[in-house]
């Protein structure tokens, strides 16, 4: 035994001797993780996340939350004098006096963009590829929740430097809470301190955004992670892949070097746009003055959607009574994103209930095999994707030269009419694809290689597929739709009728499928050939 | 419920391929360098950011195709930190897929839901520990412990209650007052019609009373914006055209839908636009809102001139400014 393993034992002895870790983590280090890029994404939200502790850490050292009145004397000159914020100055003297401090604002920032983009992204795999299923359905309401946590963050963490963009957000962000029914004066004083903007509201969101969110964030991540590790990851289809199995590589040591090498990669991908890309100038912008805003006034993408949505909004406000109901602002500020993130939370059961199915999936879907999840998913997509387009009318106004008011009417038309119409386009082109893996199973792939027969008959050679090609396009389950059940064996009328319509009827919808060659047809087709 | 027909089946997991490192040592050689290689560009990186952070001067430019004037010693921090980064990281994954084994392995899975007997045992075990605790029993104690932790769930809202004021009737009142003059904005100098010429825009506040100090709550709820038109621009009724002075008209510049400036003014239109979310009021119809989201116009401001010929305020905003709120009237 050399100096070395004797040490290494030593020490392992000590550990485990006070902790019993050794029966855990040699079960643990064989632990298998399937391979595919896509499940690279919610590593990505991960990592980025840790970069953003990281980055954060390092600004609060020189952050300072404060709405006091200071006149700036720092070395950033179009701004020497000028009166403003502690907390402005503060985010100025981090960009310009402190060494690598203007780097780590933009990490920090690019970080936060990048969790975001991950954390949306990932959540489309998972959505598309029914990785939300039995038994997962807590993960992904778990992941929900982290989105939502991950938009207020980042809304709160691109408000603290007060400059006149952000002031610009927070003022619209205390319309919101306003504009609620009944307590929403009361809410927006209490939130503020007072009347906007008061002296209140950069320390109070400061503490919210370094202390409260990332712990109940953390504490979810933790959460998320170890569901995913105990119920052990989904796996995409494939030859010899079962819903009892899961098929890859051991964590150690190749998954441990992958997965640790890319958060380096992530890392430094990030630290590479926050040494090329200016990102959130906030000196360009100024201190903020509630009389002052600029134009192009935008949020960070994430928000963008949200900003199209109250700008699309019709101008509808009712008086009655002596109270005001601002529509204008709780329609596309609360309603619809309420309706859309409860939606997106409950999508799990809504889909179990019109499927009835209650097992346990392992094996992710091929969109195209589940035409019904895949429209709807595209449907909201396009929602979200014209209101973001809305969310930047006024750069496109400016960048495309068209009028402001034909976008805006563009899409507040669009937005009603777009999303259905991506419903039934995808669902056609799922379709269609289904049709086509049935004909690649039945006659082969064309090669394109052409043929002249004896007696002068042209023919294109078909390439049979290897018995795992077949496997992948064929080992998918088509579901029969729901039987209505009016009425019981003993004739008594079934009392939730119109919900056993409901959902026979979303079954059926839902059911909608190219049938898949069987091992029949395949022999069939032998025989007619011979 | 899945097809009646007879799927194909599964063929099993596919022969594994080696990779050429697997088979030819040099090609196994070559990629131990090349990790190496990587591994060493990281250390130059580190190398470089030290560099940075010592030698270059944070206030340095240097010039760089596409990117402009760039700050020499950022740029130096910044990609020797991602040099660093990146060398490690595709260091380890070129490790990870070159030379650690890619025989792919099979764990099996077992369902979620936990044995018949495990679930049995754990209902018993909780009846019975109920039971010692009697909590089926002691309906006191059960409506008391109720009550009391309930209660106490209070005190945390409570202690809430002042994080801050009640709002009262301050939304809907600002410092103008009658006979408030309007000063420049910065400059705080009182205004003469005279000094605004036909199509001009100023931004204007109250006048400060001896010894106030001017807070940003106040602008939010105080700024005026002024523009002056040839009076017979207007298309006023008789009372909000007293409201006007000599084509100079006043209108709060806080947007009454969310609260943002209303900031650009069009000369050729004579509309407002609010830059935040595009709603749009026209200056000579009283700020009537003739696009986007604002379903009111903008407050206006009732001017006059006071004895020494300054402008003054006739009276106070005719209604709240600023974005909705429910006790609005």
């Amino acid at each position: 035994m050399s100096a070395r393993e004797r040490v290494a034992g030593t020490v392992a002895n000590y550990v485990d001797e006070r902790t019993g870790s050794a029966k855990w983590l040699k079960k643990n280090l064989n632990k298998v993780f399937p391979d595919h890029w896509s499940f690279m994404l919610g590593e990505i939200a991960l990592y980025s996340f840790v970069i953003l502790l990281l980055s954060g850490t390092f600004l609060t050292f020189w952050f300072d939350p404060s709405m006091e009145h200071v006149v700036y004397k720092g070395s950033y000159q179009p701004l020497k004098d000028v009166e403003m914020s502690a907390a402005y100055a503060s985010a100025l003297n981090i960009s310009f006096d402190v060494r690598g401090g203007l780097l780590m604002r933009q990490i920090h920032h690019w970080a936060a963009l990048i969790f975001m983009a991950s954390i949306v992204v990932h959540l489309l795999r998972v959505f598309f590829t029914g990785a939300f299923r039995k038994p997962r359905e807590f993960n992904w309401i778990l992941g929900i929740g982290l989105l939502t946590l991950g938009i207020v963050e980042g809304f709160l963490g691109y408000s603290l430097p007060d400059d006149l963009l952000s002031g610009t957000g927070v003022r619209i962000a205390h319309a919101i809470i306003q504009a609620i029914p009944v307590v929403g004066t009361y809410l927006s004083f209490f939130a503020f301190g007072g009347a906007f903007p008061s002296e209140l509201f950069i320390p109070r969101i400061y503490v919210v955004h370094i202390l409260l969110i990332p712990g109940i964030m953390l504490a979810l991540i933790t959460v998320h992670l170890m569901l995913v590790w105990y119920q052990k990851h989904t796996q995409y289809p494939g030859p010899g892949r079962t819903e009892k199995n899961v098929v890859g590589y051991p964590l150690m040591p190749v998954y441990m070097a992958k997965a640790g090498g890319f958060f380096f990669i992530v890392f430094g991908i990030t630290a590479l746009l926050g040494a090329t890309a200016s990102i959130n100038p906030i000196w360009l912008y100024g201190p903020y003055t509630p009389a002052q805003v600029s134009a192009g006034s935008q949020p960070d993408w994430y928000m963008g959607w949200l900003d199209g949505l109250v700008r699309m909004a019709p101008p509808w406000e009712t008086y009655a009574f002596g109270y005001t109901i601002s529509w204008n602002i709780l329609i596309p500020g609360l309603i619809i994103p309420g309706i859309i993130f409860t939606g997106m939370a409950l999508y799990p059961f809504i889909e179990s209930w019109i499927t009835g199915d209650k097992r346990e999936h392992h094996i992710l879907d091929r969109p195209r095999n589940v035409p019904n999840r895949t429209a709807l998913g595209a449907m909201s997509l396009t929602f979200m994707i014209v209101a973001l387009i809305n969310g930047g009318n006024d750069l496109i106004a400016t960048h495309f030269d068209l009028s402001i008011n034909q976008i805006m009417w563009g899409t507040r038309i669009g937005i009603i009419l777009l999303p259905p119409l991506a419903f039934v386009i995808t669902k056609r082109i799922c379709l269609s694809l289904q049709r086509a893996d049935r004909e690649l199973v039945l006659h082969g792939r064309e090669t394109g290689r052409l043929v002249m027969l004896p007696h002068g008959e042209f023919v294109e050679v078909h390439e049979e597929l290897t018995p795992e090609k077949k496997w992948l396009l064929t080992q998918h389950e088509q579901a029969a739709p729901i039987e209505l059940e009016l009425v019981d064996q003993a004739g008594v009328r079934n009392p939730k009728t119109f919900r056993a319509k409901l959902q026979a009827r979303f079954s059926a919808a839902n059911a909608e499928a190219v049938a898949k060659p069987t091992a029949q047809d395949l022999k069939q087709l032998e025989n007619e050939h011979h | 419920m899945s097809n009646e027909l007879a799927p194909l089946s599964d063929p099993g997991l596919p022969a594994h391929v080696h990779r050429k490192a697997d088979t030819d040592p040099v090609a196994e050689k070559r990629a131990e360098q090349q990790v190496a290689v990587l591994f060493g560009i990281s250390a130059f990186g580190t190398l470089l950011f030290i560099y940075s952070y010592l030698f270059i001067d944070t206030e340095s430019f240097v010039f760089i195709p596409v990117m402009g004037n760039t700050n020499a010693h950022q740029l130096g921090l910044g990609m020797g930190l991602a040099i660093a980064l990146l060398g490690i990281g595709f260091g380890a994954v070129h490790w990870a897929k070159t030379l650690m084994s890619d025989t792919e392995v099979i764990a099996e899975r077992h369902e979620m839901r936990s044995e018949d007997a495990d679930r049995d045992a754990f209902v018993a075990s909780v009846k019975e520990r109920s039971e010692v605790a009697g909590l089926g029993r002691r309906s006191l104690i059960k409506r008391t412990l109720g009550l009391s932790v309930g209660l106490v769930g209070i005190s945390p809202i409570l202690l809430l209650g002042d994080l801050g004021p009640l709002p009262g009737k301050s939304l809907e009142e600002t410092s103008w007052r009658k006979g408030t003059r309007l000063v420049t904005d910065p400059g705080d100098r009182p205004i003469k019609p005279a000094d605004l010429e036909v199509g001009a825009v100023a931004q204007v506040l109250p006048e400060l009373r001896p010894g106030q100090k001017r807070t940003l709550n106040d602008i939010a709820k105080d700024a005026v914006l002024l523009i002056r038109l040839r009076p017979e621009e207007f298309q006023l009724d008789s009372e909000r055209l007293s409201w006007t002075y000599q084509g100079i008209i006043a209108f709060s510049k806080i947007c009454s839908h969310m609260g943002c400036a209303v900031a650009l003014y069009e000369q050729t239109t004579k509309h407002l636009l609010c830059p935040c979310h595009q709603s749009t009021f026209d200056v000579t119809r009283a700020a009537k809102v003739i696009f986007g989201p604002s379903a009111r116009p903008l407050p206006q401001l009732a001017i006059t001139v006071d004895a020494e010929g300054f402008l003054v305020a006739q009276q106070p905003f005719n209604e709240a400014v600023g974005p909705s709120y429910w006790e609005r009237s």
